[in-house]
């Protein structure tokens, strides 16, 4: 299989890959096969890999024709009390309860990490609960809040600015820079949501 | 041990050390010194092992007091110089935005990740140093400090940094390009360690699909619906939605990290 390959700089490429279960079979080859690369980053739909000096050669990239063990099955607790669940409720016609129920329902998948160290995009939810992100940003987001936008879920691993709507709050730690790895999601995890 | 005190920050005052790459696959920001020639050769000044901590001032300089003689180098926006000193004023950054204030034995703070660095997008490492802080040199060091007899480079008035296209220069009309490499653009007030806005003419789309987040290097320049491109620089965000039109490469970037405000940048294309 061969992937288009954009140059990102004097020391980076970009690689397109048609979905992101290959982003992530991708990664983890590279990761592990070419010592000689500084990052590897897994996009919707991208590796990005950098190296320390100029960019190197790719060379062929193959992937086995099995796909590989998904990713781990992470559930994470989550207090259905955040102040957008009557809102959310409102948006997309569901009662409060069938939010929950629906966010609860569905088999999450860890699509790229950003925004914040351990933040991670998860698709794959409910498409009723699709909602647009807010207008106005929220200067203030606390740490560990649960919430929705487009088609996404996440967590916010630290107080932080956001616009997303949310749903809950969660005691799980998703990153913590003493914990071997730091963040609790990497990309391809399966992740579901219990109500506590 | 040997210990520092903030007198005064000056406008913002950080740990910098060569940051923290190979971990963009969690979120965390590459930060480290945005001036690594400035930095590294600060730490070479005094004697330092490589990557020890030193502290990166921004336009207006602190005051430090140390509770005994102890030898600094100055570089980056300002004549570098090796001093042995009790009491160092650094006063305004000429040149640039940015002076590197490398200590014998450099800066003791608590490492995160295996780096010193200040992290403004996402708060690792320490906080930007405020009044009144105390700090904890390192041992010290093996190496001798040496005499510093440095042509001091005056910088070009309007930089011009070198750019290679893409990743996702397809996404704007064949003009937008030119028009990056031809205008003079101002560096915005609202600029930071995450990024530098630049004002100009509107680079337009060839068309308003949303592209999908991936993965950003420092020195991209990213394009957000304005079309007033943000160059990306140490603290930024590791994946975004915006498409990056062309990246500043990587020996230009000390460059990128001394434009200060108000003043005019250029771009070319090589690579």
């Amino acid at each position: 299989m061969s992937y288009e390959i954009r140059q990102a700089g004097d020391r980076g490429s970009l690689i397109e890959v048609p979905d992101n279960a290959t982003a992530v079979r991708l990664a983890r080859l590279l990761r592990t096969e070419r010592p000689d690369l500084v990052d590897v980053v897994v996009g919707h739909t991208t590796v990005l890999v950098t190296w320390s000096a100029e960019r190197g050669e790719l060379g062929e990239l193959v992937l086995g024709p099995e796909p590989e063990p998904a990713g781990r099955r992470v559930e994470i607790p989550v207090v259905y009390d955040g102040p957008d669940l009557e809102e959310v409720a409102m948006l997309t016609g569901l009662s409060q309860e069938e939010v929950v129920a629906r966010h609860t329902g569905a088999d999450h998948v860890a699509a790229f990490l950003g925004f914040q160290p351990g933040f991670a995009y998860l698709t794959g939810g409910d498409e009723l609960l699709h909602v647009p992100r807010r207008e106005v940003p929220r200067t203030q987001v606390p740490g560990g809040t649960v919430a929705i936008a487009g088609p996404y879920s996440g967590v916010y691993p630290r107080d932080s600015p956001g616009g997303w709507r949310l749903l809950g709050s969660t005691a799980a730690a998703m990153f913590d820079p003493a914990r071997e790895p730091p963040a609790l999601l990497a990309p391809g995890d399966r992740v579901r949501f219990v109500a506590a | 041990m040997t210990r520092l005190e903030v007198v005064s920050p000056g406008l913002l005052l950080t740990v910098q050390d060569r940051g923290r790459p190979g971990l963009a696959h969690l979120g965390v920001p590459p930060s480290g010194a945005a001036d690594p020639v400035a930095y590294e050769l600060g730490n070479r000044l005094v004697g330092n092992p490589a990557g020890a901590a030193a502290l990166e001032a921004t336009i207006d300089g602190p005051v430090l007091r140390f509770d005994r003689p102890t030898t600094v180098a100055l570089t980056g926006a300002t004549t570098p110089e090796v001093r042995t000193v009790e009491v160092l004023e650094v006063g305004r950054c000429v040149g640039g935005v940015r002076t590197y204030i490398c200590v014998r034995g450099g800066v003791e703070v608590e490492p995160v990740l295996g780096s010193r660095s200040t992290d403004l997008l996402t708060g690792l490492g320490p906080a930007p140093l405020r009044r009144g802080d105390v700090l904890r040199l390192g041992p010290e060091p093996a190496d001798p400090p040496r005499a510093a007899t440095i042509r001091a480079q005056a910088p070009p008035d309007t930089p011009v940094l070198r750019v290679v296209p893409g990743p996702r220069d397809d996404w704007f009309t064949p003009t937008a390009l030119e028009t990056l490499c031809s205008e003079s653009w101002r560096v915005s007030p609202s600029s930071n360690r995450v990024g530098i806005r630049l004002e100009g003419p509107p680079l337009e789309r060839a068309h308003r699909d949303e592209l999908r987040s991936e993965g950003l290097v420092t020195g991209a320049l990213q394009v957000p619906a304005s079309g007033q491109p943000i160059l990306l620089l140490q603290d930024h965000p590791t994946t975004g939605g915006y498409p990056v039109i062309a990246v500043v490469r990587a020996d230009d970037l000390p460059l990128a990290g001394q434009l200060a405000p108000r003043r005019y940048v250029r771009f070319t294309i090589d690579g």
